[in-house]
């Protein structure tokens, strides 16, 4: 009697649709949700990066297919002198451009932690040289740089007249290396800065406040409280710089084109110059696999060394 | 000179924005003007090819950007005429020198794209396969217009045959450029064909303070033309007549031991020069010869801030040194038709119809002569008589060299030249870098390995 009560009460529930039980089914569910981000990485990442890894190991021309070759790109690029001054160049140029560029672009911030009167007004300034199209710079450096007509040659000889003869920027090996440099140096800084003072932001005012009463010195605060809460913002800030700073075409293409010599060829340059300008899609991809190694080393290293810390696991500070 | 000259141009014309705008005007003129001037162009009599044209035919053209405003208002004024007369819609797109080697590429491999590309020198020669023959329409225009110049036979016919499969458009050289003052003052009436009185005449110069200057950067063209003509003047060559390397000569290190004589006269900074860095220099008093196509002269000559400079200028052959004849190539512009094409033969007529003396002659004298004829009859053209100072660029497409000079023409060739690698092996020498010897055998490695078959 009382089960019968209870059918009784019971209302048949109408059976949903196959569509929501589908919609309702989890693994379905991920699958159609990731879907759409999967096919883009596909097409436009893993697609372009899987054809440029298969081209390094073809003779393929621009206007001609190849056929499988095996190591060939790779043992003719390991005999090849130019290969290796484009390899040496762009480790010494990401190195010292980083290190120049996190040198000054910590001082930077600092200053502009500081409280300044115009103060977003300077923050935005800074960030100009950053914001111009980074060919536009190019060209201006390619002007301050050019053998006839620098700025620099005509104040130092013509109106200071402390030297007799115009500066050679680009005509020889070292002065362009540390020319580029010093471009890619003004241009980086900025995001640097900027990325460096949003760290500096969060550091909160009362630990600067607790290490004035224990009678610290600028240099203890910035040592022992700037620095530390700084590391995990300047690990990832690094990380990127290095990347962008290795990967860098723009600049040296505009202002020299690899020259003098090929003296200032960086791998990026190099793989261009051989792929496209030179036609030979296969030697261009193979140097441009060449520097997945350096680029995943160098990425490791600034992570590791630099970010080996709990804040990474999400704990909190030790 | 060679291949992406044009940038040079451009880059020019940016600087000397003033005599653009004055062009601009003065190219409606020269329209104007120049309809009619064909009547005193030679003709013989010959039978056009019949070409009838498939109904609903339309074209797409692709060719580099104009290096003068001209350049493009007329030809997309005979384009238009050519349609207004056949009916056939045509579709003319401009695209940066630097790109249409790779939309060439594209178009050849997908069967896509353009009817006709108007590209560089060495093109048709690389895709032989993917083209229609134009033998009757190239035999038809040489019959009628005096024949072919050598370089216009040279890059149109496939090696070794007598298959047309490319018609070159013109062509663009650089001889050199100089101021006759200097020259004066060096001592000089002439720019001297010997090795030897070349030297003196830099020397000279140089102490006079007014020194030469040629690209040794990465300059595409004018690098790669200061390499050509040094190796060429001493008799060396890139490869032999079956295309194997032979760079690494006895006459290749005298080239370079001259140049060692030759580069401490050349004004500073040379090692970075790129193609723009002579037009500048000279434009400025700061180079006094150097070597480069027309458009140098006619940037000076249509700024009034240098029409003095221009007045002041020359042109003279480049010294042809043991070789006895003019060691330069050109920077030919070389049209195909791809299979591909649905309306081939509205695609030959198109390429006719512009080759014709009513619309080239206008083209020729509009451009001011900077794709110099590859048809002998357009020497009787009134451009080579508008300036005297011009008429150096008239034989353009008469020089005995091309790219990659005794080999056949192949994209191995034109890659040379992109991957500068005579240029480098005289920059090394000039700086310093490397001997005459070393130098010779880097460049025959380097050049090995796009020979390689």
């Amino acid at each position: 009697m009382a089960v019968a009560t209870v059918t009784d009460w019971t209302r048949a529930r109408p059976q949903p649709s196959w569509l929501a039980r589908l919609l309702d089914y989890k693994p379905f569910l991920v699958v159609a949700c990731l879907l759409p981000a999967v096919g883009l990485l596909t097409v436009f990442l893993t697609y372009p990066l899987g054809l440029g890894i298969w081209l390094a190991f073809t003779d393929t021309k621009i206007g001609r297919s190849g056929v499988w070759v095996g190591l060939e790109n790779f043992e003719y690029l390991m005999s090849d002198p130019q290969f290796w001054s484009a390899v040496f160049y762009s480790i010494f140029y990401t190195a010292v451009a980083t290190f120049g560029k996190f040198g000054l672009g910590l001082w930077l911030a600092l200053l502009l932690n500081n409280h300044l009167p115009f103060k977003s007004l300077l923050r935005a300034i800074i960030l100009l040289p950053w914001i111009v199209p980074t060919v536009l710079s190019a060209i201006a450096f390619w002007w301050i740089y050019d053998p006839q007509f620098s700025i620099v040659s005509y104040v130092f000889v013509d109106v200071l007249g402390v030297r007799d003869k115009y500066f050679d920027f680009l005509g020889t090996t070292w002065p362009a290396r540390w020319s580029l440099i010093a471009a890619n140096i003004w241009r980086g800084i900025p995001f640097v800065a900027i990325s460096l003072l949003a760290g500096l932001q969060t550091i909160s005012p009362s630990l600067y406040e607790a290490a004035l009463l224990d009678g610290s010195t600028a240099w203890q605060r910035f040592r022992y409280v700037t620095f530390p809460l700084l590391l995990p913002i300047l690990a990832i800030v690094m990380t990127f710089s290095i990347i962008f700073t290795f990967t860098d075409f723009q600049l040296v293409y505009a202002i020299t084109r690899g020259g003098p010599v090929n003296s200032t060829h960086l791998m990026a340059t190099l793989a261009f110059q051989r792929g496209i300008a030179g036609g030979e899609l296969g030697e261009g991809s193979a140097i441009a696999v060449a520097m997945i190694p350096f680029l995943v080393f160098a990425t490791l290293f600034s992570y590791f060394a630099l970010a080996r810390r709990k804040w990474q696991q999400g704990e909190a500070n030790d | 000179m060679d291949a992406w000259t044009i940038k040079e141009e451009i880059v020019v014309y940016i600087i000397t924005r003033r005599g653009s705008i004055k062009l601009g005007a003065g190219a409606a003129a020269a329209l104007a003007l120049s309809n009619g001037a064909s009547a005193q162009i030679p003709k013989a009599d010959a039978a056009a090819p019949k070409l009838p044209i498939e109904s609903g035919a339309t074209l797409r053209v692709l060719r580099p950007a104009r290096f003068v405003e001209p350049d493009e208002v007329i030809f997309r004024a005979n384009t238009e005429k050519f349609a207004k007369e056949t009916g056939v819609n045509v579709r003319v797109d401009f695209v940066g020198w630097e790109d249409i080697r790779q939309q060439t590429a594209v178009s050849a491999n997908t069967g896509a794209g353009p009817d006709i590309v108007l590209g560089w020198a060495e093109d048709p020669h690389v895709y032989t396969d993917k083209l229609i023959e134009l033998s009757d329409i190239a035999e038809y225009l040489g019959k009628k217009y005096g024949g072919w110049m050598f370089l216009g036979e040279k890059y149109g016919k496939r090696a070794k045959s007598n298959n047309w499969i490319g018609l070159p458009f013109g062509g663009s050289t650089g001889p050199i450029a100089y101021r006759q003052s200097a020259l004066k003052e060096a001592g000089f009436d002439k720019v001297p064909s010997s090795h030897e009185d070349f030297l003196k005449l830099c020397q000279a110069l140089k102490k006079a303070n007014k020194p030469a200057g040629f690209a040794l950067g990465n300059a595409v063209g004018d690098g790669n033309g200061f390499a050509n003509w040094l190796l060429w003047s001493h008799g060396a060559y890139l490869v032999d007549e079956d295309g194997k390397v032979a760079i690494n000569s006895k006459e290749t290190v005298a080239a370079l031991k001259y140049l060692k004589e030759l580069y401490p006269n050349f004004v500073a900074g040379t090692m970075s020069w790129g193609d723009p860095s002579n037009n500048r220099a000279f434009a400025a008093s700061e180079v006094w010869l150097t070597a480069n196509g027309v458009s140098l002269y006619f940037a000076l000559k249509n700024d009034p801030a240098t029409k003095a400079i221009a007045d002041d200028t020359n042109h003279a052959p480049l010294p042809s040194g043991v070789i006895g004849k003019q060691p330069q190539s050109a920077l030919v512009l070389n049209a195909m038709v791809f299979k591909h094409s649905k309306f081939q033969n509205a695609a030959k007529a198109y390429l006719t119809y512009m080759m014709e003396a009513e619309q080239y002659d206008t083209w020729l004298t509009g451009c001011l002569g900077y794709w110099a004829h590859p048809l002998k009859a357009y020497n009787a053209s009134k451009v080579w008589e508008s300036d005297p100072k011009l008429a150096i660029y008239r034989e353009g497409m008469n020089n005995q060299f091309w790219t990659g000079y005794k080999g056949p023409i192949t994209q191995a060739s034109g890659t040379v030249a992109a991957e500068y690698i005579q240029v480098q092996m005289c920059a090394s020498v000039a700086s310093g870098q490397a001997t005459p010897e070393d130098a010779a055998k880097e460049a025959e490695r380097r050049t090995k390995r796009y020979y390689r078959g």
